[in-house]
């Protein structure tokens, strides 16, 4: 599934357009520990977390994530915001819970 | 030495919002060597976990990589508190950072053993009260 796909998903609100936005999401995953993230996360993940802070733009773009999506009703902050434009990062932000979203993806990766 | 590259930077103690620009940049720089993703993926997390020690702990510090045809080095000087126990701060889990940075998302004990997980050496060298040197090698 292409990161593109999930901009037609209903409970998804793209709020930043990336550059890879036909990238491939591997696999959700779920993690709001950054450093855990940065240990854990496989590349091409579509990383699903409430931390909207500018560090977790720069561990989305250093562990190689194919997007972020903010759970639970979280936003990016201020920073945050003009970091993911800067670096070209999708970010969408969704109501869902943080299981409830990766489900969804997940579902969707796998029927 | 024939067929290397070095690059230095410069990370700014105190400010956490600017911590990851030096790996940032390093990233940019191997893309455009064409070096391996999965290479520059363990290199870009270890130097950012380094960049984020440095500008928690010491104040910033300085960052010199070598890239050589075998291998990329990172060598990472700070002149900070320094590490009382080498050993214990390696356990992953164990950490001295403060409140502000947990609510971050820092702060688990993880950085210092996802360095050694995402490189192929690692030797940290640290004098207390005078500060920390830590080199890691990624084989290419």
């Amino acid at each position: 599934m292409r990161v593109e796909e999930l901009i037609l998903e209903e409970s998804f609100r793209l709020v930043n357009r990336g550059g890879e936005i036909d990238r491939e999401i591997l696999a959700p995953y779920c993690c709001d520990l950054l450093s855990f993230a940065m240990g854990r996360m496989p590349a091409g993940a579509a990383w699903v977390t409430v931390m909207g802070n500018v560090n977790t733009l720069a561990v989305a773009s250093l562990t190689d994530a194919a997007c972020i999506i903010l759970a639970e009703g979280s936003h990016l902050d201020e920073a945050a915001a003009k970091k993911a434009a800067e670096q070209g990062i999708t970010v969408f932000e969704t109501e869902l819970p943080i299981f409830e979203a990766a489900l969804l993806i997940y579902h969707k990766l796998h029927g | 030495m024939a067929n290397t590259i070095t690059m230095s930077y410069e990370v700014p103690g105190g400010d956490f919002t600017r911590a990851g620009e030096a790996s940032s940049s390093l990233k940019g720089s191997l893309k455009k060597m064409n070096v391996d993703p999965d290479i520059i993926r363990r290199v870009a997390i270890a130097m950012y976990e380094g960049e984020i020690n440095m500008v928690i702990h010491a104040n910033g510090g300085k960052i010199d990589v070598i890239i050589s045809p075998d291998e990329i080095e990172m060598i990472l000087t700070d002149e900070g508190p320094g590490i009382e126990d080498i050993e214990l701060a390696m356990q992953a889990g164990y950490s001295t950072a403060p409140d502000n940075i947990r609510t971050l998302g820092f702060g688990a004990g993880m950085g210092l053993p996802n360095m050694k997980k995402y490189t192929d050496e690692m030797k940290i060298e640290s004098q207390v009260g005078v500060g920390t040197t830590v080199r890691m090698k990624v084989k290419l």
